[in-house]
C-alpha cells in the first residue's frame, strides 16, 4: 500500500514534468522507434540475417539493399535490425542487473555503516581488482560444458553474457550510491523519519532511495552505452555473440575492418548505436530533472 | 508521571577515547507540564533526550531506564519503541529546512505518522492533515498539502513539522531548539503556537534550548545541565529569582539584558570540561568563583535547597 502512495505523487509528478520537456520526450519517442525497428525485424525485411549471397559481395546502398551488403553479401539493413535486438537487450538486462545489485548494495552498505560497510566495500574493492576479461572468460568456460535443456543454448550464452557484464558494472554504481547515502543519512529528515517510528525498510525505500535517484539515473544512462560497447568487445574476442548472429557492436567491429573499402558497413551500425545513445542521454537528463521537485519542468 | 528518566548514562566511543556525554541523569515530566532543559552547547541536552528514546547510533552505549507510559524505552524491543515514537512521543527539530524530505509532498509526509500508527484510510488521513495545518495557522491548507517543502518558508516548514508531530495527538512533545534557526518574529509565533497547542491537549513538553528568555516564557520547570548532569532544577520563577548553583547564576549574568549598557559582556570564565575524562567531584569546580576544597569530592546528588528547588552544589545544600 505504501508503494501505491508513493507512486501517485512522486512518479506521476515526474511523468507530468517529463512530458513538458520536449528534448526528453523526443529522446523517448526516438528510442521507442529504434526498439520497434529491432523488435519487428523479421517483418521489415525480405532477407534473413544469415542469408549470404557470395556472388553479390559487398555492394553499396541500393534499392534492393538499403544499407548495402557486407563482404559475405548479407543484407546490412537486416543485420542492423536484428543486431539491435541483441544490443538493446544487453543494454537493458545488464544495466538492470547492475542497477539492482549496485543500488541495494550501496544503500545497505552506506546506511548501516560500521563493520557491514567495511566488509561490503572491501568485497567491491576485490571485484574491482579482478581483471574483467579473465573474469568473463572464467565464467564462460565454467558454464560452457553445462548441459542446459530448459533453455536454448544460444540464449543461455547470451544470458551468461548479461550476467557477466552486469556483475562487473554494478561496482561503480554501488560506490556512487554508498557515497550519496552516507551524506544523506546525516540529514535531519532521515533522523526525523526515525523519530516518527518508521522501520528501516520504509526509511530506505521511501526517504533514502528517492533522494539518490538523480545520480542513479545519470550513472545509468552512462552505463547503458558502456555495456553495449563491452558486449561488442566480448563478441570481438569470441566470447559473446557469434556470427552469423549480429549485434551493433559486432557489426561495428566488422565495419571498422572494412572501413576503407566499404564505409557503409561502419556508418550504418555506427549511426544506429550513436543515435540510440543520444536518445538515451536526452531521456536520462530529462528524467533526472523530472524527478527533482525543485525543477520547473522547462529544460 | 509521563516520562521518568532514571540514572541515565550515555557514552560514545570515539577515536579520542570514551566521551561521557550523560552521567547519571534522572528527571521526570508530568502530563501537561513543560520542562525546560538549558545549558551550553555540548552539555548533553539533546543527547539526553535522544538516548532516553533509544535514538542514538550504535557507537553510543546507554544504560539506565526511561519509563514512558509503562514502557521502558531503553530496554524494550525496537518494534515496541517504534510503536511509541511518532505516535505517543513526537519530536520537532532545530532546522526545519532540512527536517522535511525534499522529494515528498508536504501532505504525504504529514500523514505518514497517521498512516503508520493508525488504521486510517488515505482520504481520512488527508482530512486530518488539512485540519492539523489549519491548527498551526497555515492558510489555504488544501493547496499547501500538494506542495513540496522547498515551496515553504522556514517558519512555515516549522509549522508543518509541528503539525506532523501533533497529528497523532501525542502525550509528550520533545522540542529540540525548535526556534534556533528562525528569526525573532517567527520565533515568537512558533513559541506561542506550541504553547496554545499544548494547552488544548494537556500534553507534556520537553523544551531543549540554550535561550534563557524562552525558558522564562515557556516552561513550568527548568533543569540546568552542565557536563552531562543536571546541576539544578526547580520551578521556573523560583529558579530565576533565587538561582542556587553558581553555574545558573553565571548563565543569568551572561544575559545581555542583565548587564549595564556600555560595559563588557559578562562571560563565565574558563571552558567546559573535557568530556573524555571521568570527572570526580563537581565538574564546574575549575570555573567556579565559590569553589572550596570539599567541592572536589562532592557526590553530585541533587539535594533540596529552598522550596521545590534542588541543586548539586554542596555550598547551597543544608548541612
Amino acid at each position: 500500500m505504501d508503494k501505491i502512495d508513493k507512486s501517485t505523487s512522486l512518479w506521476s509528478d515526474a511523468l507530468r514534468r517529463l512530458c513538458r520537456n520536449r528534448l526528453a520526450l523526443f529522446g523517448a519517442v526516438f528510442l521507442l522507434l529504434i526498439v520497434l525497428f529491432s523488435v519487428f525485424a523479421p517483418w521489415l525485411t525480405q532477407y534473413e540475417y544469415f542469408e549470404q549471397d557470395l556472388v553479390l559481395g559487398a555492394i553499396g546502398p541500393c534499392r534492393e539493399h538499403w544499407f548495402g551488403t557486407d563482404t559475405l553479401g548479407r543484407d546490412l539493413f537486416t543485420r542492423v535490425s536484428y543486431g539491435g535486438r541483441i544490443s538493446l537487450l544487453v543494454g537493458a538486462c545488464a544495466t538492470s542487473v547492475s542497477l539492482t545489485i549496485g543500488v541495494l548494495w550501496g544503500t545497505i552498505s552506506g546506511y548501516f555503516g560500521g563493520h557491514i560497510d567495511r566488509v561490503m566495500m572491501r568485497i567491491v574493492d576485490i571485484m574491482y581488482a579482478l581483471p574483467f576479461t579473465i573474469f568473463v572468460i572464467l565464467l564462460m568456460v565454467c558454464f560452457d560444458d553445462v548441459e542446459v535443456r530448459w533453455i536454448d543454448p544460444q540464449l543461455f550464452t547470451l544470458l551468461l553474457l548479461f550476467m557477466a557484464i552486469g556483475a562487473v558494472e554494478w561496482l561503480t554504481m554501488a560506490r556512487i550510491v554508498r557515497g550519496q547515502v552516507l551524506t544523506l543519512k546525516q540529514q535531519a529528515f532521515i533522523e526525523a523519519a526515525v523519530t516518527l517510528g518508521l522501520s528501516r525498510r520504509r526509511i530506505i525505500l521511501r526517504h533514502l532511495v528517492p533522494n539518490v535517484l538523480g545520480p542513479i539515473i545519470i550513472y545509468t544512462t552512462l552505463t547503458i552505452p558502456s555495456v553495449m560497447l563491452l558486449e561488442a568487445f566480448l563478441s570481438f574476442l569470441g566470447l559473446g555473440v557469434q556470427p552469423p548472429m549480429s549485434s551493433w557492436g559486432l557489426l561495428i567491429n566488422e565495419g571498422a575492418d572494412a572501413m576503407e573499402e566499404y564505409p557503409w558497413m561502419l556508418i550504418f551500425p555506427g549511426l544506429f548505436l550513436s543515435a540510440a545513445l543520444f536518445a538515451l542521454n536526452f531521456l536520462g537528463d530529462g528524467l533526472r530533472d523530472a524527478l527533482d521537485p525543485k525543477s520547473t519542468g522547462e529544460p | 508521571m509521563l516520562l521518568t528518566i532514571d540514572n541515565l548514562h550515555t557514552t560514545f566511543s570515539t577515536h579520542r577515547g570514551t566521551v561521557h556525554a550523560v552521567n547519571g541523569l534522572s528527571l521526570s515530566v508530568a502530563p501537561g507540564e513543560t520542562l525546560g532543559i538549558v545549558g551550553e552547547s555540548g552539555s548533553g541536552k539533546s543527547v539526553t533526550c535522544y538516548s532516553a528514546l533509544g535514538l542514538l547510533p550504535p557507537t553510543a552505549t546507554t544504560t539506565g531506564h526511561a519509563w514512558f507510559n509503562g514502557v521502558d524505552m531503553l530496554n524494550c524491543s525496537a518494534a515496541d519503541r517504534r510503536r511509541q515514537l511518532g505516535n505517543r512521543i513526537a519530536m520537532i527539530f532545530q532546522d526545519p529546512m532540512t527536517s522535511l524530505n525534499p522529494y515528498l509532498r508536504v501532505g504525504d509526509q504529514l500523514i505518514e505518522p497517521l498512516r503508520l500508527h493508525r488504521e486510517i484510510s488515505k482520504p481520512d488521513a488527508e482530512a486530518r492533515a488539512v485540519e492539523a495545518l489549519r491548527e498551526t495557522g497555515i492558510h489555504d491548507a488544501e493547496r499547501r498539502l500538494r506542495q513540496y517543502p522547498h515551496e515553504f518558508s522556514g517558519g512555515m516548514q516549522q509549522r508543518v513539522m509541528i503539525a506532523m508531530a501533533l497529528i497523532t495527538e501525542p502525550d509528550l512533545l520533545i522540542a529540540d531548539e525548535p526556534t534556533t534557526a528562525l528569526d525573532v518574529t517567527v520565533q515568537a509565533q512558533i513559541l506561542a503556537l506550541i504553547r496554545n497547542l499544548q494547552a488544548t491537549r494537556d500534553m507534556g513538553v520537553v523544551f531543549i534550548t540554550h535561550d534563557l528568555g524562552i525558558v522564562a516564557g515557556m516552561c513550568d520547570r527548568v533543569a540546568v545541565m552542565y557536563a552531562g548532569r543536571i546541576v539544578e532544577t526547580g520551578p521556573t520563577t523560583a529558579l530565576f529569582k533565587t538561582p542556587r548553583h553558581p553555574y545558573t547564576v553565571g548563565l543569568q549574568q551572561s544575559l545581555p539584558a542583565n548587564q549595564q549598557h556600555g560595559s563588557h559582556l559578562y562571560t563565565i570564565p574558563g571552558n567546559p570540561p573535557d568530556m573524555t575524562e571521568q570527572i570526580s567531584g563537581c565538574p564546574f569546580l575549575p570555573r567556579c568563583a565559590r569553589a572550596a576544597t570539599e567541592c572536589g569530592s562532592a557526590s553530585m546528588h541533587l539535594e533540596p535547597a529552598g522550596k521545590d528547588q534542588w541543586t548539586t552544589c554542596i555550598r547551597e545544600q543544608p548541612p
